[in-house]
């Protein structure tokens, strides 16, 4: 696997932020420890670091999303950076601009880093292929690929609460196959040696074969997955999923696969609940436990914006590594 | 236009088909073989070509190429196609009939043969639609076609309606006697998956082909062809369990041949890593197991022919993230090389090689060429076994440089084919 060639460089550091896959663990934990150090920028009366003034950050939204451009967004300016926010899906590709043409612009105007999110799987690496040297790109979602930047925020909310990776046992649940966000967090799971990951769904919406091909323990059974799992982290289910092909019907699949009080219990004591949002309350999750005392689903959005300037700090000044960019 | 005589001096004559294989002289006059060994006393040629150190054999017949032509010129012509075909040795090219217009009317299959007559530097013989605009709904006039120089009838890769369609035209074709060249694939099964669903897509996030796409249509296929005694050839297998119930059917003595594209021989799913849109492939380039298998049917005989599966494209279908890409290699020009490539991997013999490539392929197409014999077309390839060599995607002759293979070294390099007597290519 060569991706870690195309996101690093000679010296192995980062330039891009594309995939958790090929990132060794000293990567993510070095990723880990820069959000770390700049969590407090939040809490100051002036909320900024200059670690990228004087640079100009494209976010290229070809899909919708909120929570996310808005994460980077603010990541950005709290690292001093100017921002150009693109929403493309209206603009140039609508009058037939390709997406290396999109690019070229955008490098005519001296952009130095580029995050994008994408519907097709591999678009961050097709930009990062096509990218000016010194450019870098941040994959803000591409496709059913990797969301990487999402996976590394709810690592580091997981190490906030829970410390050490290595005794955990980590249950997904919910749509495996469509969803970027679980194929990044197992990886960097994986990549951060918990004891277990474990994917939980019915076979429509897993992988064929995931256990081999995504390196996961498989269950279909809900009651079964979530014993004594310390982590318990649901996925958003979309809604154009339950049209009958995939699922026969929300009600069946919150009887199956909704994460409910009752069932939390069979978790370890202190489990968290986790979810990416946004959340579809009463068909993954029910409220109790979206609002209850073990869901850290809050801490996952602010720890956003830390995770989010640490990737841009670090891909954008790669010697920075240590954690000394701020 | 008046051919030039060509004397083709010292050269190892190789044709398996006919048993030949000995150093000596071939003459060429009026396009076609005048004579083998001696030259005859009323013989002069024109031009004489040392051919010693070099092996002379029957230029190649490919089952699938798609020229562009007529409706995608911005990809390729009949004139550039037929170029990349001589520099890779193929002599006779079959193109499907997913032209625009779609050949499904004898007058567009004419059309194709007046401008290949005019321009090609190879022979350009297509195959004719199945369908009415390959909708999969109504039958075309199969037997004008046939008539009007359609070697056999294809829905090219486009799906039909459903089964009793496939029936129909079975039936409708076998009446005249007249071959089918079937794609098999299931699309719904299929649903817009761009790489074969294993490992490589579950990781990667593309959506995916499952081998049972292709053995549930082929399954079908060979049942329908049992029932109705329709003459079957299945295009660009790509699963081994396609392989195993080929060679099944074949024992029980149905008529259905099969051919493999030249790239399934080299590559497989993990090729794909990258996103490289190079790989982006239909079928999909699957797993290798699949890879082993397609081997040992081309070996032992279950898959009779090698094709290209030519498919060039401008750089623009290429440059995009993998899923907004279109599939397809431009595979003309690395049809040869990566045949020899088995030879020099010892998986087949090099009289293999060359059966898969013209003996096989001419029995399919029911073509009458690809012998060395006296009085034959002289559609000839004369190449240098010795020499290693670098393929580069920058020096295609081909519209198209999308290929996968840029910087693969090869063993055994053309040097001049011959197009009815015509030199059409010098490297």
């Amino acid at each position: 696997m060569n991706s870690a060639n195309l996101q690093l460089d000679d010296n192995g550091s980062l330039k891009h932020f594309l995939t958790i896959d090929g990132l060794k663990r000293e990567h993510l934990v070095s990723i880990l420890d820069v959000a770390e150090s700049f969590l407090n920028v939040s809490d100051r009366s002036v909320k900024k670091v200059p670690a990228l003034r004087g640079k100009v950050v494209a976010n290229l939204f070809f899909e919708n999303s909120t929570r996310t451009r808005t994460t980077f967004e603010l990541a950005a300016k709290r690292l001093s950076a100017d921002v150009l926010n693109l929403n493309i899906s209206v603009s140039a590709t609508a009058k037939g601009e390709t997406l290396l043409d999109t690019l070229r612009n955008l490098e005519a105007m001296h952009v130095d880093m580029f995050v994008i999110r994408h519907a097709d799987s591999g678009a961050a690496h097709f930009i990062a292929q096509h990218a000016r040297p010194g450019v870098s790109v941040i994959n803000a979602g591409d496709g059913r690929h990797a969301h990487p930047t999402q996976a590394m925020l709810d690592v580091f909310t997981i190490r906030q609460m829970k410390g050490d990776f290595t005794p955990l046992k980590v249950a997904i649940i919910g749509d495996i196959l469509h969803s970027r966000v679980a194929r990044s967090q197992i990886l960097a799971l994986n990549t951060l040696g918990v004891s277990e990951v474990r994917v939980i769904a019915p076979k429509t919406l897993l992988p064929h074969d995931a256990r081999e091909s995504l390196g996961v323990h498989v269950f279909h059974d809900l009651e079964e997955g979530i014993t004594d799992a310390d982590v318990v982290i649901m996925l958003r289910l979309q809604k154009e999923r339950m049209d009958g092909a995939l699922l026969a019907s929300e009600q069946e699949y919150f009887q199956r696969f909704g994460v409910t009080q009752a069932r939390m219990k069979l978790a370890s004591p202190d489990a968290i609940v986790m979810h990416p949002g946004p959340l579809n309350r009463g068909v993954e999750i029910e409220s109790e436990v979206a609002d209850g005392p073990q869901s850290v689903i809050l801490e996952q959005v602010s720890n956003g914006i830390a995770i989010r300037m640490a990737v841009m700090a670090m891909a954008m000044n790669p010697r920075a590594l240590g954690g000394e960019s701020a | 236009m008046k051919s030039e005589r060509i004397s083709i001096t010292a050269a190892r004559l190789l044709d398996p088909q006919t048993g030949l294989d000995q150093t000596g002289d071939l003459h060429i006059a009026d396009g076609s073989i005048y004579a083998i060994g001696e030259a005859p006393d009323d013989f002069t040629p024109d031009r004489q070509i040392d051919a010693s150190g070099l092996t002379l054999v029957p230029g190649f017949i490919d089952l699938n190429a798609r020229l562009r032509e007529p409706g995608d010129e911005k990809k390729g012509t009949i004139v550039s196609e037929t170029r990349a075909a001589a520099r890779g040795g193929v002599t006779t090219v079959i193109c499907p009939p997913d032209t625009s217009p779609v050949i499904d009317t004898p007058a567009v299959a004419e059309l194709i043969r007046r401008r290949a007559k005019m321009s090609a530097n190879s022979r350009v013989l297509s195959t004719g639609a199945m369908t009415v605009g390959l909708e999969g709904n109504r039958l075309t006039e199969m037997a004008a076609l046939v008539t009007g120089g359609c070697i056999a009838i294809s829905n090219a890769r486009f799906p039909l309606a459903n089964s009793l369609v496939l029936r129909r035209a079975m039936e409708y074709a076998s009446t005249w006697d007249i071959p089918l060249f079937l794609q098999p694939l299931d699309h719904e099964l299929a649903n817009h998956g761009i790489a074969h669903e294993g490992k490589v897509s579950a990781r990667l996030g593309l959506p995916g082909i499952p081998s049972s796409a292709e053995c549930i249509a082929v399954s079908g296929m060979i049942e329908l062809a049992r029932f109705t005694g329709a003459q079957l050839h299945l295009q660009q297998i790509s699963t081994a369990a396609a392989v195993d119930m080929i060679a099944t059917a074949q024992s029980e003595g149905l008529p259905i041949t099969a051919d493999v594209a030249a790239h399934q021989l080299h590559l497989t799913e993990l090729d794909v890593d990258e996103f490289n849109s190079n790989c982006h492939l239909l079928p999909p380039l699957r797993t290798q197991e699949d890879r082993d298998a397609l081997r040992r049917g081309i070996a032992d005989g279950t898959i009779s022919a090698i094709c290209s599966a030519h498919e060039p494209h401008e750089p623009d279908a290429k440059m995009a993230p993998f899923p907004s890409t279109e599939p397809g290699l431009s595979g003309l020009e690395t049809l040869f090389p990566l045949t020899l490539k088995l030879v020099d991997e010892n998986i087949i013999t090099l009289q293999r090689a060359l059966e898969l490539l013209i003996a096989g392929p001419a029995r399919i197409a029911r073509l009458p060429m690809g012998k060395l014999a006296v009085g034959q077309e002289a559609d000839l390839c004369l190449y240098d076994a010795e020499c290693n060599w670098q393929f580069k995607a920058d020096e295609m002759l081909s519209e198209g440089q999308n290929t996968p293979f840029d910087d693969w070294r090869f063993l055994g390099k053309i040097k001049h084919t011959f197009f009815e007597g015509r030199m059409t290519y010098t490297s």
